[in-house]
């Protein structure tokens, strides 16, 4: 038996310059993972064995089919556990990261006070034909989300919810009235991508009226990362789980 | 059975005030129509079809009137004049009214002319109504009756033909009622799609031809597993009235429907909003449809703990305004919702104190009980856990109707595999806890019995600030959801016409029967 100790920490393998991830889980490098899946047949030995080799064309070695069982007339849902075989290389990634250190409410006035004597002004919306406004008003509206207070909450922040199903040529001309510093979309809707459309046209709309340098533009949503927001033209990209307070020290961050 | 303590006093004193609140927005509603009634009501006598682009012919037909100022008599007055002009049907006078020559309404026949005129038209518009109903409940009543609390689910693809497949599927997992969501941009189109739609985002087009299609699919499936299938769509949005009526004459089971709704969450102005609802509601409760209320929706936006008052003092509201447009309680599906944070130390105690409360105050209602969603995350396991417990109040205080959590509700619309896990869990939780809340008592002055109290104390004195502030004066302050309207503001202002002395309705004046709107009562308060 291999020793553990030969491993680096963390289950990264160094090899050279790489930095090899397998998944983890019971021992060190088993590969194990677990996916679920449904297949267009009705159980049996035929269905479990086109599993097993639905999960080998995955890279899953040794597969093992948990579970079988028929969700609709014809159609079956698997378990599967087996050891990948993959690995990624760790060295080899490079993504854009947000800080995600929250500043306090009070370095956060403070700072606003200090460099811009005013208000920062912030407009959000859910654009398109998006009617979920949960996103943006956990960010935007007083009561915040799970406890972190929104920006409306803040003295040194004057915010504007504009709701849902708002046209971006609406919301640019809501943000040039107030005079708006950044602007925010919520984008929750993603059948067949129509949340990177709708993000996209939104910043097509800034450049053509030359007006994108003027505003920060931050864009929000479960499938939305900081990644896809700087390909789609935005400043910032916030995901599932960010919290008024990540948004306000981003904000204060660049503005301030 | 565990109860928990409920002032019948008290309750009295909110239906009270419930009634006056909506007495005072029906004298309203019973002066204006709307664009949107006009057009259900032109369907209502037979009109269809929809012009090369697309417009529905009842949306030129009516627009054309309102924009010549004429919509006040009502649109069948002009369809009485056409058809004694010569038009040899209510679609060709529809027809008529769009393209033909714009008729003033001055000179010609009389008003008793028109109403004679008027008279088989009408008696066929209801009896498509009554026709729809009596079909639909003879196939109901040859299955067995489900027991509640019904579960309920969701289907949007966007694709009615998806949909079909996806219902049946939910139908074969044990699903009692199958709701199609309906695309997000819908309640803002001021007209209805025309036709069977494959493209829609966040759900599905409500359109006639798609209510037919998933009806179908879904009576197969009732034929095939020996259940029936309730069909649910949302008669909410400025088409309101429109789909209420296509509804009723496709043979849907139940819609999403509520007083306050539309105007909280969509932006549609107030007026319309309640001039809209009534007239669905008339229709609603003509076709023995179960609607389902939005109070859930509030705890999305508000707290859950602090705001849980806000939700009964809603159902109070949207109980008067449903009396007040002909719909019975055994009708009346209320809704609430599970969506304390999870974190919060016995919030699972808070929740149970809830349902039992509402189900003690609304006892004939069929009770609609919504999962969490606004705190799930990716976190598809834990996301399973939540909903298990929610399931567990679910059968625990015996709600009526039970919207099922999806563990994937914060990443995608469900897919086929998770309605099926979610529908074999909920069994799980309903068989296994079948009669717990029979077997146990709550502590007197416990957590839930005194959080019970609190709640309904709490409702009891916002509906003596918005009886005092009026409705008008609550929305535009934010009393519900945190959510700030005004009377004149939000969408489909321009579509309110006040009515004239002489406006003309005969099919809304027989769904009225000899009450008028806020005098017809419904069976309980």
């Amino acid at each position: 038996m291999q020793k553990a100790a030969k491993l680096p920490e963390r289950g990264v393998e160094m090899s050279d310059e790489k930095q090899l991830l397998r998944a983890y889980g019971d021992r060190r490098g088993d590969g194990m993972i677990q996916l679920s899946f449904t297949l267009e047949v009705a159980p049996g030995a035929r269905a479990r064995e086109a599993a097993k080799r639905f999960a080998e064309l995955h890279g899953i070695h040794e597969p093992l089919v948990a579970s079988m069982e028929e969700v609709a007339p014809g159609f079956s849902l698997f378990v599967v556990y087996g050891h990948s075989q993959h690995a990624v290389d760790l060295a080899t990634i490079e993504v854009p990261e947000l800080r995600t250190e929250a500043l306090s409410r009070e370095v956060v006035y403070a700072r606003i006070q200090e460099k811009l004597g005013r208000k920062l002004v912030v407009v959000g919306a859910c654009t398109g034909f998006d009617a979920h406004t949960v996103g943006i008003d956990a960010i935007l509206n007083y009561k915040g989300f799970s406890g972190d207070k929104g920006l409306e909450s803040y003295k040194c922040f004057e915010a504007y919810n504009l709701g849902a199903q708002v046209e971006n040529e609406q919301l640019l001309a809501r943000a040039l009235a107030v005079n708006a510093d950044a602007i925010l979309i919520s984008q929750i809707i993603t059948q067949r991508n129509s949340h990177k459309e709708n993000a996209a046209a939104f910043i097509e709309l800034l450049n053509q009226q030359g007006l994108r340098d003027r505003f920060v533009c931050l864009l929000g949503g479960p499938r939305i990362d900081h990644k896809l927001a700087l390909e789609l033209g935005f400043d910032a990209g916030f995901g599932t789980g960010t919290k008024p307070g990540d948004v306000a020290s981003y904000l204060v961050e660049r503005l301030a | 059975m565990a109860t928990v303590p409920v002032d019948e006093g008290k309750v009295r004193a909110c239906r009270e005030l419930a009634a006056n609140i909506a007495r005072d927005v029906q004298g309203y509603i019973n002066q204006h129509t709307s664009v949107g009634v006009e057009r259900t009501i032109l369907r209502a006598y037979g009109a269809e079809g929809a012009d090369a682009e697309g417009a529905p012919l009842v949306n030129l037909a009516v627009d054309r009137y309102k924009d010549a100022g004429l919509l006040d008599r009502g649109i069948l007055y002009f369809v009485g004049r056409a058809l004694l002009g010569g038009s040899r049907s209510v679609q060709e006078a529809a027809e008529a009214l769009a393209y033909g020559d714009l008729d003033t309404g001055e000179g010609g026949p009389s008003l008793e002319e028109i109403r004679e005129a008027l008279r088989q038209p009408t008696i066929d518009a209801l009896a498509r109504i009554d026709g729809a109903r009596d079909q639909r409940d003879a196939l109901r009543a040859s299955f067995p009756e489900a027991p509640a609390p019904h579960k309920y689910v969701i289907v949007a693809t966007g694709n009615i033909w998806d949909d079909a497949l996806q219902a049946k599927a939910a139908a074969y997992g044990g699903a009692d009622i199958v709701a199609v969501i309906r695309a997000t941009a819908q309640s803002l189109l001021d007209y209805v799609p025309d036709g069977a739609t494959t493209e829609g985002f966040g759900g599905t087009f409500a359109t006639q031809e798609n209510f037919k299609i998933i009806r179908k699919a879904t009576n197969e499936a009732a034929k095939e597993y020996g259940r029936y299938i309730q069909q649910t769509n949302y008669s909410s949005g400025l088409c309101m009235a429109e789909i209420a009526w296509m509804a009723a004459v496709e043979g849907l089971d139940m819609l999403l429907n509520d007083a306050m709704y539309g105007i909280l969450f969509r932006d549609i102005n107030p007026c319309r909003n309640f001039v809209d609802q009534y007239v669905a509601r008339r229709i609603i409760g003509r076709a023995g449809i179960i609607i389902n209320t939005g109070e859930d929706n509030y705890l999305t936006t508000a707290d859950a703990v602090e705001k849980a008052h806000t939700v009964l003092a809603s159902q109070f509201i949207n109980e008067a305004f449903a009396h007040n447009a002909g719909v019975s309680d055994e009708k009346l599906g209320l809704g609430h919702a599970y969506e304390i944070n999870p974190s919060i130390e016995n919030s699972f105690l808070f929740e149970l104190s809830q349902a039992q409360l509402i189900r003690q105050i609304f006892p004939q209602h069929p009770i609609k009980w919504m999962p969490p969603t606004k705190f799930k995350t990716g976190d598809i396991f834990q996301s399973h856990v939540h909903d298990a417990m929610f399931n567990l109040v679910g059968v625990m205080t015996n709600q009526s109707i039970e919207l099922l959590g999806m563990f994937s509700e914060a990443i995608h619309n469900p897919m086929l595999m998770d309605r099926f896990l979610s529908l074999k869990a909920t069994k799980y939780v309903f068989n296994t806890a079948k009669d717990f809340g029979d077997e146990i008592e709550f502590k007197k002055d416990g957590i839930v019995a005194k959080r019970a109290v609190q709640v309904l104390d709490e409702a009891l004195e916002l509906l003596q600030t918005v009886e005092k502030e009026t409705i008008w004066g609550a929305i535009a302050r934010g009393d519900f959801a945190d959510v700030k309207r005004l009377r004149d503001g939000g969408k489909g202002y321009k579509g309110v016409v006040a009515r004239h002395p002489e406006y003309l309705n005969p099919l809304l004046s027989l769904l009225e029967g000899d009450a008028k709107g806020g005098e017809a009562a419904g069976t309980g308060g």
